[in-house]
């Protein structure tokens, strides 16, 4: 369940330790994903400070059910590059608004945070090819039409988890 | 949560989690996740997908005073914006925001047989337009250069491939030749979007493409 305690830390008691310990593991790695991405050295520092910043804004909008923080981090992040780095705009869908119990089930939160360690072991165990290809993809080195069919992606079960946190969600709504 | 049929494919899933597709297919890609839990959670796979990437990428030092920089901006930010309201009409929100408001606030204009449009503007090499097909009407026959994305809004409509109600999306591509008929009962509006012009088969079509740019 990395990190999701800083992220908290930080909605509750703005809390500038967790924060640090925060910044010190991902600012380097989304600056290093942006320069892979093709961005200018200063460019990728600056947007991702301003990720970081972001982070530190919306953390009371992190659902650790639906999506891990570095799955959370990277939305931002990818947002913060479409909008400085690519200078285009990004149509976002509706989010889905907290209901009446805020806080989202521990037990979806763990299964969540397990099979996202797990995909992530399965994305690094790909034939190299494979895994190139995906990393393309991420990299924007791929147009949306040189994107193939994802066979043998690990995935499955991470979408069956967010279903049900989704459900749970729909259903506090009513 | 409508019973929707239709879902994006993998390919625009992992584009738009990638933020690699054209700004007019991402729109119809954001509208239909507001309408699709079972995209939306597809799509949080595919940003999952994302997040291992980046995790993975290599690090690349950060400035020695980039803590205390981006303290600075967390300091001087504006508060955040308020969560935007939900979308209480037929259009989701991200489509509101490029319409400025609702079905009642489209500016319409004719393309002929009835058919109205209205195109949004948009950068890339792809372009998204609203459609509003009278009930029983039908959209000329035609093909594709490229792919063509069609979400249902408001009412339905059948071409030979099958029936498409609100929230379907169409995946079209060069394999395809359709002619798309409004359902009888309400009319259909939708949400359409290509990155290469359609081939229309017949005549007077080919003339209103020059002048309309389907
Ligand atoms: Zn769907
Ligand atoms: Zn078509």
């Amino acid at each position: 369940m990395a990190w999701i305690e800083e992220i908290f830390a930080i909605r509750d008691k703005q809390d500038q330790a967790a924060f640090a310990r925060l910044f010190a593991h991902f600012a380097p790695r989304i600056k290093g994903f942006l320069i892979r991405s093709g961005a200018a050295d200063d460019m990728a520092e600056e947007c991702a400070q301003e990720v970081l910043a972001t982070v530190w804004r919306k953390a009371a909008l992190f659902d650790p059910s639906r999506a891990s923080a570095a799955t959370w981090i990277f939305t931002i992040a990818r947002n913060r590059q479409i909008d400085m780095i690519r200078r285009a705009r990004r149509p976002e869908p509706e989010d889905l608004p907290w209901g009446p119990d805020a806080e989202p089930d521990q037990e979806d939160v763990i299964a969540l945070s397990q099979e996202t360690e797990k995909l992530g072991e399965a994305i690094a165990a790909l034939p190299e090819k494979q895994r190139e290809l995906i990393e393309r993809a991420y990299f924007g080195d791929l147009s949306h039409s040189e994107i193939a069919e994802q066979t043998g992606l690990p995935l499955g079960t991470i979408k069956s988890r967010i279903r049900l946190a989704l459900d749970r969600l729909r259903h506090s709504m009513r | 949560m409508k019973d929707i049929k239709h879902h994006l494919t993998d390919q625009l899933l992992m584009g738009y989690a990638a933020g690699t597709l054209p700004e007019a297919f991402s729109l119809v890609v954001a509208t239909h996740v507001s309408l699709c839990d079972e995209c939306r959670a597809r799509l949080a796979e595919y940003e999952a997908v994302g997040g291992e990437i980046m995790m993975d990428a290599g690090a690349a030092p950060m400035a020695e005073d980039a803590l205390a920089s981006t303290m600075a901006l967390i300091a001087n930010a504006n508060p955040a914006p308020k969560q935007e309201t939900r979308s209480t009409g037929i259009f989701p929100t991200p489509l509101r925001d490029y319409v400025g408001g609702d079905k009642d606030a489209v500016r319409w204009r004719s393309v002929g047989g009835g058919v109205k449009q209205m195109i949004l503007s948009t950068e890339g090499e792809a372009t998204v337009r609203l459609l509003h097909i009278p009930a029983g009407s039908a959209v000329p026959d035609h093909g594709h250069n490229g792919t063509e994305l069609t979400l249902v809004l408001q009412g339905a409509f059948a071409d030979h491939t099958d029936h498409f109600g609100v929230g379907d999306v169409e995946v079209a591509n060069e394999d395809l030749d359709h002619t798309p008929v409004a359902a009888e009962g309400e009319d259909c509006i939708c949400l359409a979007a290509t990155d290469a012009p359609l081939k229309f088969n017949s005549f007077l079509p080919r003339i209103a493409q020059k002048f309309v740019k389907i």
